[in-house]
């Protein structure tokens, strides 16, 4: 039953190859701080290559968890180590792996204390990365959604800005609020379950058709609900974010947007959508209001922002703001838009605060006003920025404009005012990424700090060219990402109506009883 | 065909790739390397026109773009009979515009980037004209707004430069937000985008005068606002005038900013079954015909004075597509693209050789200097101002007998006004220009002018010669006028409703007459000096101030809609909101209830055993007789 194409576990081989590499580097000593960072390297690319299989043996003609692997953990309390993934999964666990190489490349010179520890920290963050979006078993899923905080807790708070033991304060606590509700709703779920239906369990896909009453579905949901909507954020659960991604080394921003976040929006995704869909339903409208603000809200704050950091964080609380909002469109272009955008502000947001981390290096300083000319100066590094400023607004041709417009479109369908609303978003998203553009690169140099700025190195291209390959591939050949997740959807929104469906069934026999009962 | 159309567009993207990665060795020959990849597009370009000439329709699909569930969106390219008079005048005038950029920007230091830019236009310029489907004209839409972005900033040291560019992206994002609400409708109606697919469904869907054709046809003209800069979304313009000349000629002339004309013209299925959408177009259309002329009347900058014609022309395509005579629509954005192009490349030539000084108020007897440019000027002077047998002078009076024709007097009487404004306007240019006594003695000799190299007249002379003919295929052949049958081909247009017939030689008559008294004037104040300009000026002071700061349309935009949307953004979203209301109030403020409720509870942890032992004595008590009293209730 369980559908394992390659006979061979290969998502364990891909979650654990990381922390077979940070047990080596813990053995090396820290004096040898380059073969550190090249066995890091190594072993993060290695894993990014042991992934691939993933993409090409995929099969996307079922909704069935594939590359399954089960392992009873704890048999009398119905624990598994059951992983897998399907259409919805695929491309979260890949671009963990195609980017955090990328983030750990842009570290090599930024990071100079403890290098040892920094390394190990990341290949530990992505074991625990990869672990959350692989678990079919909800506790397996719990352990490793603790796991990859601290990692990232150390990130900021070791290697972070001057105002980094607030942040990480921040940062923790918050998501560790959320996290803790999420415990006790998967306790409950747990328990409830059980009450139902006389079995223990955790796994996911069975708990998915678990069939809870309509009361118990509410605090489920809500519960789940804050702890995602904090970790997405979604607006107004937002204001860890710009804290942390302002302190955090290049690389912890990169993985923070790129990686962190979607974790929020795929357990929704996978809890509050396939487990609570009477919930779904009745909270859709809220969650959209909520993320439409969000949209507008992050745009314009972000637009004011002197701190370049800073603005491309709240233009994240904007961009996720769609992905949520195609998500409780609950269309199928709304959904695969949803997860399109998951992808895609990976990719641009992360590659931004790439680009960023890169005069962050030189200059050590974020303001805008700090800056100015630099397409004068450093004409290839203000060529790159330019690609990831169009493919954050959506330029078409570009990832960002398939995302978001099946994002509208999927929005639209469910009601027309969301995706008119919505379209005007494109305005503002301009605004801001090209009046902070205008200001870093165009005008004159005024600032004669700017003038020794050298331009991208090898090592810099390496890292940024792939991330400009996939904004190009995705905006012109979608299809390729699409078909892939088109059966997992498709079968996600029939469980999110399914209890509608078996209402409306239960309504229109009724229907025809009273009918007949009239007539006999 | 299906390669040879394909490569139409592929040429100029791979000349923009070559000169875009390595234009730091392909610098000497990147103009090069960019008009021949023009030229190659556009020799391939006529093997479509040909086939649609002999009466096909090529469309071939490529690959399937985005395969959703709810719309299948193919990569298709389509020549018809709309398409292939687009695909002719961008190919061509583009080239001819890339020839003389090779000369006008010979020198600069951003010369292969320059070059890629304007590939990069042309591809997706391309893509818009010849996509098969709605969507992917939206991806040539942003394409070119884009390329003009960058194209307007070339010289982003200039802040102003820097500023109109980014002016120009977002206004034009205002009109792309409408474009796309008018697609997503189209998909949630048709479930299509694909022209195919939707125009000859159209009537049976929608219907004829119903809200939907309406909604449609509105959210689509949005789009078209915004690129054509009609009236309120033109203030980008004239500010993207602080581009290189050959780009203003090129983008904000020729090709680019009729491409909201093409879109309602290839769309007229729509605009047809909706008579509010088509009185919307062709009034938003005619007022700003007007509009924009009378504020050319008072500029002293060359290029703006241009920048305000081009918008007082497109909103004469506009009434012709608006008006449901589309083919007329279509045909002066034609003839325009020809004499607009060329004013705006004389106009360059007369910049290269006065060192970049633009002020009329500077010149005067350049003809003595610059014979060439100054008789094109002449030329294409005479074909904005409708004399005939210059191009402009068939295209305008299709516009304005077909407007008379369909029931629209008012907006005839608009477009004659408007046609006498124009003859006055652009003989005060060239008067002053180009006749007349030196106004500074002396400057002419000291910035050394002289006429443009022949790289650079070669292309005006070209499209002199096509001002002058270009209007041609419009005199009527027989039965027939030859551009009408060329577009409309099958469908006829819908002349069925006030078919009113005004002798055609009055209405000929009167526009000519518009035309010559314009000229006339301009003569009589500029020449002759009956009455000089500035007694005029000061005679209606208020009107003149006025539209000499041309309404002040920029200052309110800035003072009542940017600034004050910043400064909420600033003070009361980022700084009360964010920072005060959710970060310090809700969620300090949360940690700050839990740090209050855990110190109160430290009370309690005394650490003596007895006072647990008290509270375990109450808790048990309070609990049982909870119990008690639910179990007996």
């Amino acid at each position: 039953m369980d559908m394992n194409q390659l006979h061979f576990p290969i998502l364990t081989l891909i979650t654990f190859l990381p922390l077979v590499g940070a047990v080596i580097v813990a053995f090396i000593s820290e004096e040898h701080e380059d073969l550190i960072k090249y066995i890091t390297f190594g072993f993060l690319a290695l894993d990014f290559i042991v992934s691939l299989p993933l993409f090409f043996y995929f099969d996307p003609s079922t909704y069935q968890m594939q590359f399954v692997e089960r392992v009873p953990w704890i048999q009398s309390l119905g624990f598994q180590y059951y992983v897998g993934v399907d259409g919805i999964s695929l491309f979260l666990v890949l671009l963990t792996t195609f980017l955090t190489p990328l983030a750990q490349l842009s570290t090599w010179k930024a990071i100079n204390r403890k290098v040892k520890l920094f390394n190990i920290t990341i290949l530990l963050m992505q074991t625990g990365m990869l672990g959350v979006f692989i678990s079919l078993d909800m506790f397996l899923f719990y352990v490793f959604w603790e796991l990859q905080l601290i990692p990232m807790y150390l990130m900021i708070g070791i290697w972070g800005g001057p105002n980094r033991v607030f942040a990480t304060m921040k940062f923790f606590l918050y998501t560790f609020a959320g996290s803790v509700l999420m415990m006790v709703a998967i306790m409950a779920l747990y328990f409830l379950h059980h009450k139902f239906t006389g079995v223990y369990t955790a796994d996911m896909v069975k708990l998915m058709q678990s069939p809870l009453p309509y009361h118990l579905q509410l605090w489920l949901f809500l519960a789940f609900f804050i702890a995602f909507a904090i970790k997405v954020p979604m607006w107004p659960f937002h204001t860890w974010l710009p804290w942390a991604h302002v302190e955090a080394p290049t690389a912890g921003s990169v993985l923070l947007a790129g990686i962190l976040l979607k974790m929020g929006t795929y357990g929704f995704l996978r809890f509050n959508l396939p487990m609570f869909p009477d919930m779904t339903h009745a909270f859709a409208i809220l969650i959209i209001v909520l993320a439409i603000i969000g949209i507008f809200y992050g745009a314009f704050v972000a637009m004011v922002q002197p701190d370049i950091k800073k603005l491309v964080a709240y233009s994240s609380v904007s961009h996720l703001g769609y992905s949520m909002l195609g998500m409780f469109a609950l269309t199928q272009s709304g959904v695969e838009g949803s997860i399109m955008q998951m992808i895609n502000h990976g990719i641009s947001t992360g590659a931004l605060f790439l680009v960023v981390g890169i005069i962050y290096e030189r200059r050590h300083t974020r303001l805008i006003s700090e800056y100015g000319g630099l397409a004068y100066l450093v004409p290839v590094f203000a060529t790159f920025f330019m690609i990831f400023t169009l493919s954050s607004i959506a330029v078409p041709g570009t990832n960002g404009f398939i995302g978001e417009f099946m994002v509208l479109l999927g929005a639209f369908l469910a009601k027309h005012i969301y995706g008119i609303l919505v379209a005007f978003g494109g305005i503002f998203s301009a605004t801001y990424m090209l009046t902070m553009y205008k200001r870093v690169f165009f005008n004159k140099v005024t600032n004669p700090k700017n003038l020794g700025l050298k331009d991208m190195n090898l090592r810099e291209w390496l890292y940024l060219v792939p991330l400009v390959l996939f904004v190009f591939w995705i905006g012109i050949y979608p299809s390729t990402f699409l078909s892939r997740m088109r059966v997992s959807v498709e079968h996600l929104l029939k469980q999110v109506n399914r209890t509608t469906v078996v209402e409306k069934a239960k309504q229109e026999q009724a229907l025809v009883k009273t009918v007949v009962v009239k007539k006999g | 065909m299906k390669v040879i159309l394909l490569f139409v567009i592929l040429t100029p993207l791979i000349g923009f790739l070559i000169n875009g990665i390595f234009g730091k060795w392909t610098k000497p020959v990147a103009g090069i390397i960019a008009a021949s990849a023009l030229g190659i597009s556009f020799i391939l370009g006529l093997f479509p026109i040909i086939a649609v000439l002999k009466g096909h329709i090529v469309e071939y699909t490529y690959f399937t773009w985005m395969p959703l569930k709810e719309v299948v969106v193919p990569f298709g390219l389509r020549v018809d009979y709309v398409s292939a008079i687009m695909l002719f005048v961008v190919t061509f005038v583009s080239w001819m515009i890339h020839i003389y950029s090779n000369g006008y920007m010979a020198g600069d230091r951003g010369y292969a980037r320059y070059f890629a830019y304007l590939n990069m236009f042309v591809t997706a310029m391309l893509i818009l004209v010849l996509g098969n489907n709605y969507l992917l004209m939206f991806v040539g839409w942003e394409g070119v707004g884009l390329a003009s972005y960058l194209l307007i900033g070339f010289w982003y040291e200039k802040s102003t430069a820097a500023d109109a560019g980014e002016k120009a992206f977002v206004v034009n994002r205002i009109g792309d937000a409408g474009f796309i609400i008018g697609i997503l409708y189209l998909v949630y109606y048709f479930g299509s985008v694909t022209y195919s697919n939707v125009f000859p469904r159209a009537e049976h869907v929608l219907g004829y005068g119903s809200t939907a054709a309406t909604i449609i046809g509105l959210a689509l003209f949005v789009g078209a606002v915004g690129k054509s800069a009609q009236f309120p979304l033109y203030i980008w313009l004239t500010d993207a005038m602080e581009g290189p000349t050959p780009v203003s000629s090129l983008i904000h002339a020729a090709t680019m900013v009729t491409a909201g004309v093409y879109m309602v013209a290839r769309s007229n299925a729509i605009y047809s079954l909706s008579p509010i959408a088509q009185e919307v177009v062709a009034s938003i259309g005619a007022f700003t015909a007007f509009y924009a002329a009378t504020m050319a009347i008072t500029h002293k900058d060359i290029k703006r004075i241009l920048a305000y014609s081009t918008l007082s022309q497109l909103g004469y395509m506009f009434i012709g597509v608006g008006i449901g005579a589309y083919w007329t629509g279509l045909f002066h954005l034609m003839t325009h693209a020809f004499f607009k192009g060329l004013l705006f490349l004389a106009a360059g030539a007369v910049m290269h050789s006065m060192r970049g000084l633009l002020s009329i108020d500077l010149m005067g007897g350049l003809k003595k200097y610059m014979p060439q440019t100054a008789i094109l000027m002449v030329i294409a002077s005479l074909a904005i101002s409708g004399i005939p047998p210059f191009a402009g002078f068939f295209s305008k009076d299709a516009i304005l007998g077909k407007a008379l024709e369909m029931g629209h007097p008012i907006i005839w009487i608009i477009g004659e006004i408007t046609a006498f404004m124009t003859a006055f306007y652009m003989f005060r240019m060239v008067f002053n220009v180009f006749y007349g006594e030196e106004k500074v003695p002396g400057l002419y000799h000291d910035l050394h002018t002289h006429e443009a190299p022949k790289v650079m007249t070669l292309p005006m002379w070209v499209l002199g010669i096509l001002s002058i003919i270009g209007g041609w295929v419009g005199i009527k052949f027989g039965s027939h006028i030859p551009i009408e049958w060329f577009i409309t081909h099958t469908a006829p247009t819908t002349e069925v409703a006030h078919e009113a017939h005004y002798p055609e030689i009055v209405l000929m008559g009167i526009s000519v007459t518009m035309g010559v008294s314009g000229i006339i004037a301009a003569w009589l104040i500029y020449i002759k000096k009956i009455i000089t300009a500035e007694r005029i000026a000061n005679t209606f002071k208020p009107i003149y101030t006025l539209l000499a700061n041309t309404y002040y349309v920029d200052e309110f935009v800035y003072c009542c809609i940017v600034k004050p949307f910043w400064w909420v953004s600033t003070n009361f979203l980022w700084k009360i909101v964010d920072i005060i209301l959710i970060d310090k109030g809700m969620v300090d403020g949360t940690g700050w209830i839990a740090g209050r409720v855990g110190k109160g509870l430290r009370v309690l942890q005394t650490g003596f055993v007895n006072n647990y032992a008290y509270w375990i004595s109450l808790g048990i008590i309070l609990l049982s007789s909870w119990l008690l009293f639910v179990k007996i209730i």
